[in-house]
């Protein structure tokens, strides 16, 4: 099994009183989207930090593509890429000076800048207006260009925190598009920060879960899933007695049953099938016009954990 | 080298010369006053290095590093770009000496031209004759010498406290207190020497021991300065 390009054993950091991060044990293989996913304050910038060297932590250990955080900090950063809370451009200077910048700090050869800068930049749109200064850009367009200056250099890893925080929903989603197609093409491996369940949907093959520094569950969503989320069917129709409804919830499949508004959502538990529930409601007098079934969604398990750890 | 070079570089472009007409005045009016207006005024005296020039020669440019080095650390705070820059390969020493190379190369050579150019305009003020040069010429280089300490010294101490400040309001306000702190300190030093000490020593020799132990201030300064540079503890601030 190959060595993962991420990996933290016990891995702790507290500030005074709080744990920010607590006993967070991972290991995430190299050349996928590992998403990171957690409230607000919930440790994930302070995880980014301990993985980039720039935190110490006070427990445990960690190593990013084999160097460790404690004794190799440089050696990370020298070989990663990151878009931190904040895009972090020099919005005085030009959108080219700031990629440029990046490139000299990485070592790379006049040339390669200079036609690095055109290919990232034209595979964003942004070519045409490389000599602006940044400060005239728009957010999304801010924040386009804070993704090539991550991956500028072609590190292996990149590490971003929350990159459409605070977007309206067309733009995090053009953002998001660009991102997936740039992680793509350069084959890079992400560990993405984010509280934003359609975009660890989207664009993760694996998540972590993590709520007060501890980390919850980890997996591929579809893991997650089968894990924790669960079936429901919701049907349509009218004629739904208490005695069905009763009658419904005597059967060993049915974990839960809602009425709203002429409508029976019926929660299921493992891999039951709906067929002879439907036979139930209909052979009891009930009409059904309509039965759908569906599946968790990561917000939903996202949820059920939040809540889960809430009442422990 | 390379790295250094790469943030001398950025702070040009950044905090330097970021491309606003301000950024233009304000070399402009350093280079009018000391290179056109003082010389202009004092013509003779000060090719002879009057007090006048000696004086505005030094203090001018530490002051006017002021202006500049309270924004290194703590501007790149104010506008979030410091955590992005700390977390890339660029090494601690590369950034905070680059930051001191980069303002007092540029104060101290508009201090030089200047200079220059204050030559100039004594040499055209006094009319037709031979061309006077700075006398004595060892003595303009100890002026320039002593002007490059003094800006070495406002960027040491200036670089120091703004990896201590939020803001960079808050390290100018700073820098500004310690500076007329420091000058109190030294006047009151001075008087307080016993003279024997500088009995049988000529103005010039009293002049070096004075370059020495500015020298050994900014060294000093720029030390501590390392010593406190911790990427956790500027991340946390």
């Amino acid at each position: 099994m190959p060595e993962p390009i991420i990996r933290t054993e016990h891995l702790s950091r507290t500030f005074g009183e709080v744990k920010a991060v607590d006993d967070l044990s991972l290991a995430v293989p190299a050349g996928i989207v590992f998403g990171f996913l957690g409230p607000n304050g919930a440790g994930k910038t302070t995880t980014i930090h301990l993985l980039l060297g720039l935190l110490e932590p006070t427990l445990g250990q960690a190593w990013v593509l084999g160097f460790d955080t404690r004794t190799q900090a440089g050696e990370i950063r020298a070989h990663c890429g990151a878009l931190l809370e904040f895009s972090g451009l020099y919005e005085r200077m030009t959108a080219e000076d700031n990629l440029d910048l990046y490139g000299r700090i990485y070592q790379m050869s006049s040339l390669d800048r200079k036609s690095r800068i055109k290919e990232l930049l034209t595979h964003l749109d942004l070519w045409e207006r490389r000599k602006e200064q940044v400060n005239k850009w728009s957010r999304g367009m801010k924040q386009k260009l804070a993704v090539a200056r991550a991956i500028f250099h072609r590190p292996p890893l990149i590490f971003l925190d929350e990159p459409t925080a605070g977007f309206d929903p067309v733009a995090a989603a053009a953002l998001r598009a660009d991102l997936a197609a740039l992680v793509a093409r350069e084959g890079v491996t992400v560990f993405l920060n984010t509280h934003n369940l359609t975009e660890a949907e989207k664009l993760c093959a694996q998540v972590g879960v993590i709520r007060n520094g501890k980390l919850l569950m980890v997996g591929s969503p579809d893991e997650l899933r089968t894990r924790k989320g669960s079936s429901h069917v919701e049907i349509t129709g009218q004629g739904f007695t208490g005695q069905i409804l009763a009658s419904l919830r005597a059967r060993p499949e049915v974990a839960g049953i809602e009425q709203q508004d002429g409508r029976l959502l019926i929660e299921l538990r493992g891999e039951a099938r709906t067929a002879p529930l439907v036979s139930l409601i209909v052979q009891s007098g009930a009409e059904v016009e309509e039965a759908r079934r569906g599946e968790s969604s990561l917000e939903d398990v996202f949820l059920t954990l939040m809540k889960e750890n809430k009442n422990e | 080298m390379s790295d250094l070079w790469t943030v001398v570089w950025k702070e040009w472009r950044d905090s330097i010369f970021p491309g606003g007409k301000i950024e233009y005045l304000r070399p402009l009016v350093f280079i009018t006053f000391l290179g056109i207006v003082l010389p202009f005024v004092d013509r003779q005296g000060w090719l002879a290095l009057s007090g006048a020039m000696v004086f505005a020669s030094v203090f001018f440019p530490y002051f006017y590093i002021l202006n500049y080095i309270g924004d290194a650390f703590a501007g790149e705070r104010e506008r979030h770009t410091l955590e992005t820059l700390l977390a890339s390969r660029i090494s601690d020493r590369a950034i905070l000496l680059g930051k001191v190379i980069a303002t007092v190369s540029y104060i101290w050579g508009m201090t030089v031209l200047a200079s220059l150019l204050g030559l100039v305009i004594v040499n055209l003020a006094k009319g037709p004759g031979p061309w006077a040069f700075y006398t004595p010429v060892s003595g303009w280089a100890a002026v320039l010498v002593a002007g490059m300490l003094a800006c070495l010294l406002a960027a040491s101490g200036g670089i120091l406290v703004s990896l201590h400040s939020a803001t960079t309001r808050q390290a100018q306000q700073t820098l500004l207190l310690g500076s007329l702190a420091l000058f109190v300190v030294i006047f009151f030093t001075a008087r307080a020497l016993p003279s024997q000490w500088f009995r049988g020593m000529s103005p010039s020799q009293i002049f070096l021991v004075a370059l020495l132990v500015m020298a050994l201030l900014d060294a000093l300064l720029l030390g501590i300065a390392m010593a406190s540079f911790r990427r956790s503890r500027l991340l946390l601030k």
